[in-house]
């Protein structure tokens, strides 16, 4: 019995080692894979200059897949060399603050001009005037807030003060990362103004009676609208116009109904080229050409058909133009514009984190 | 021979003692709880995502799969786990082995320091690395400056997973390594083997399930890290979105049949690593009841 123990090591010791040669064979076949792999993804990412990178936010997939196409398209018909648009999207504040971080984006499409101003004041690659540097406020398209609620309205939401009832549960992101959710912020403050006649204490109340019954923040409209329709939370999402059309499109007209209430705000999502961020000339006059190009008959036509108020209908086709209800829209100007109301609402210990501490 | 066959019997007999003394009715309770536990808990989630990847047809599924952005997440994250898991194997056998083999002062500090991405909530580690690398640090823009970009680049999302993935070989190969003890590495020195030697023909043999589990386990992760990733990524399709992150963002474009091929695609990539390890497991029976012995 004693020899067999210690012979068995031996053997097995030998295996191994044939085995430990089978082994780097194979070793050298997977690092030759990887080096045929990696060598054309590096090729495919050669920068060209002639490549244009959109920073949008969350609303506009849709829109923008479309227009990129579109764009493309245009532009080669011009006799231009042939562009690649690249598509990022998320949370307008959240993509704003990629772009500080050093994402390179040459153009960007946010939700509203305090995300493009924090750009432009935290990295100078943007002038502080972006503004009136495109027309319309340098936006090529606009919306307003509506609630979506489901299929019949059960729980019979009207407007806005039906929002602070005990028995409704509101959607709304966080306006701290996302741009809707403040366009929501303030087209509620803008009614409860107006309803209590200018006394700020009681909008005050009322905004935190409103966030008294929002049981979820998202971090962007669209996490927002997905909690809604296909979670199944809340009975009432406060949404971009276009996004709630989107949802009545994608999941059938009989799910959800769109409730337009007394007031609401115009909505500017702006677009700014990002200067600091463009490399060549070539760039440049394509990035240039990318914004100036939204405000063509064709592309407006295709913000009217992804459910954006758009300009100018001359290209649209009848049924987007007659989709849009009437709505008093207010401008966020007649609060003072984003550079004041972002500090004062949406800044830290603004009047939206103080409601927020009170619950 | 002639010891053996008694017992051999013995457990082959009618009357064989049984080995557990609670009723039948408690036993197939608890059998019972049991298949329904990981009948809802992983084959009810994964059932469901096949079953809507197919909902409309293999065909529209297919389509959802052949998008060039669908694509280059697939590439992405192949190419993004073939980097950090050979890096990572790497540092892991470099770790466990000294940890296990030799006296220093400092070990359990190194043992700490490689636990920390576990502890660690992911989107930390992005963000962490964001503040490292991003345009508003010295070195990042030191970085940018010299056209070398780090955040929302490929190079990011390879740091991000390779911390993520860390600790997970390294762990998987310290209690082993630790068990085996120094006595053969110990026996082979004195046999006058240097010490790559020691390494490649007694330690390396002798961990190599240990390493293939580790492998396995490393690989899962780095191709379904989303935390990490999603803070550092950027986000710009068919350049920058891995496999998990393009899957919330077909999702959230209400494309869920291309969502949830593309999720199916993920889940199957990982079936294919478990095939592989029971593979080998099958056809190297003998060398692993041999390596199970030590």
């Amino acid at each position: 019995m004693p020899p067999t123990p210690r012979l068995a090591p031996l053997n097995q010791a030998s295996r191994q080692s044939r085995s430990a040669d089978r082994l780097k064979g194979k070793l050298l076949i997977v690092a030759s894979t990887l080096a045929l792999t990696l060598g054309p993804w590096q090729v495919a990412h050669a920068q060209d200059g002639t490549d244009l990178l959109n920073v949008s936010y969350d609303p506009t997939r849709e829109f923008y897949r479309q227009y990129n196409e579109l764009f493309a398209a245009w532009w080669v018909a011009q006799g231009h060399a042939s562009v690649t648009l690249r598509q990022s999207h998320g949370g307008s504040g959240g993509q704003a603050r990629a772009v500080i971080d050093g994402l390179d984006a040459s153009v960007v499409t946010l939700a509203l001009s305090a995300d493009i101003d924090a750009i432009a004041q935290r990295t100078g690659l943007i002038p502080e005037d972006w503004q009136a540097r495109l027309p319309h406020n340098s936006s090529p398209y606009t919306s307003t807030i509506v609630f979506l609620v489901r299929d019949g309205n059960p729980l019979g939401i009207r407007d806005w003060d039906d929002l602070i009832r005990d028995d409704v549960s509101v959607i709304t992101p966080n306006p701290k990362t996302s741009g809707g959710a403040r366009w929501n912020f303030m087209a509620a403050w803008a009614w409860a103004l107006h309803a209590y006649d200018g006394d700020e204490a009681q909008a005050r109340a009322y905004m935190s009676a409103l966030y008294h019954n929002v049981p979820v923040l998202d971090t962007g409209a669209r996490g927002a609208t997905n909690t809604f329709t296909q979670r199944g939370i809340g009975d009432v999402l406060l949404a971009w116009e276009n996004e709630a059309f989107l949802a009545l499109a994608e999941q059938g007209e009989g799910a959800f109904d769109i409730v337009v209430p007394s007031v609401s705000m115009l909505a500017e999502p702006p677009v700014a080229l990002v200067d600091g961020n463009i490399t060549s000339d070539t760039q440049r006059e394509v990035a240039e050409a990318y914004l100036d190009h939204l405000y063509s008959p064709e592309a407006q036509a295709l913000a009217l058909h992804n459910f954006y108020r758009a300009w100018d209908v001359s290209a649209a086709a009848p049924e987007d133009i007659a989709r849009f209800p009437q709505v008093e829209r207010l401008s966020i100007d007649d609060f003072g514009g984003w550079a004041e109301v972002q500090p004062v609402f949406f800044g830290d210990g603004g009047v939206f984190d103080q409601i927020y501490e009170e619950q | 021979m002639s010891d053996a066959a008694p017992a051999l019997q013995l457990r082959s007999g009618k009357s064989a003692p049984q080995v557990t003394t609670e009723p039948r009715a408690a036993r197939f309770a608890l059998i019972g709880c049991v298949v329904a536990l990981t009948g809802v808990l992983l084959f009810a989630p994964l059932a469901a995502v096949f079953a809507e990847a197919l909902a409309q047809g293999w065909r529209a599924s297919l389509e959802g799969l052949a998008s060039p952005d669908a694509h280059a997440a697939i590439r992405l994250t192949l190419i993004v786990a073939a980097i950090t898991v050979p890096l990572n194997a790497l540092f892991g056998v470099a770790a466990a082995w000294a940890i296990s083999k030799f006296d220093f002062r400092g070990k359990a500090l190194l043992i700490t320091l490689i636990d920390l991405p576990f502890s660690v909530s992911p989107v930390v580690a992005g963000l962490a690395l964001v503040l490292l690398f991003g345009a508003n640090s010295s070195l990042g823009a030191w970085l940018i400056a010299h056209d070398l970009k780090i955040v929302f680049a490929f190079p990011g999302i390879v740091l991000a997973t390779l911390f993520v993935t860390f600790p997970f070989i390294a762990r998987e190969l310290i209690p082993v390594m630790m068990e085996q003890g120094r006595a053969e590495e110990e026996a082979a020195l004195t046999l006058g083997a240097s010490g790559w030697r020691v390494f490649r023909t007694v330690t390396l043999p002798n961990i190599r399930w240990a390493l293939l589990y580790g492998v396995l386990l490393c690989n899962a992760r780095a191709m379904g890290e989303f935390g990490a990733v999603a803070v550092i990524s950027g986000k710009i399709r068919g350049e920058t979105t891995t496999m998990p992150i393009m899957i919330e963002m077909l999702y959230n474009e209400y494309l869920s049949v291309a969502a949830f091929s593309l999720a199916a695609a993920l889940a199957l990539l990982a079936l294919v690593t478990l095939g592989v390890k029971s593979l080998l497991e099958w056809r190297y029976a003998d060398l692993l009841a041999a390596t199970r012995r030590h």
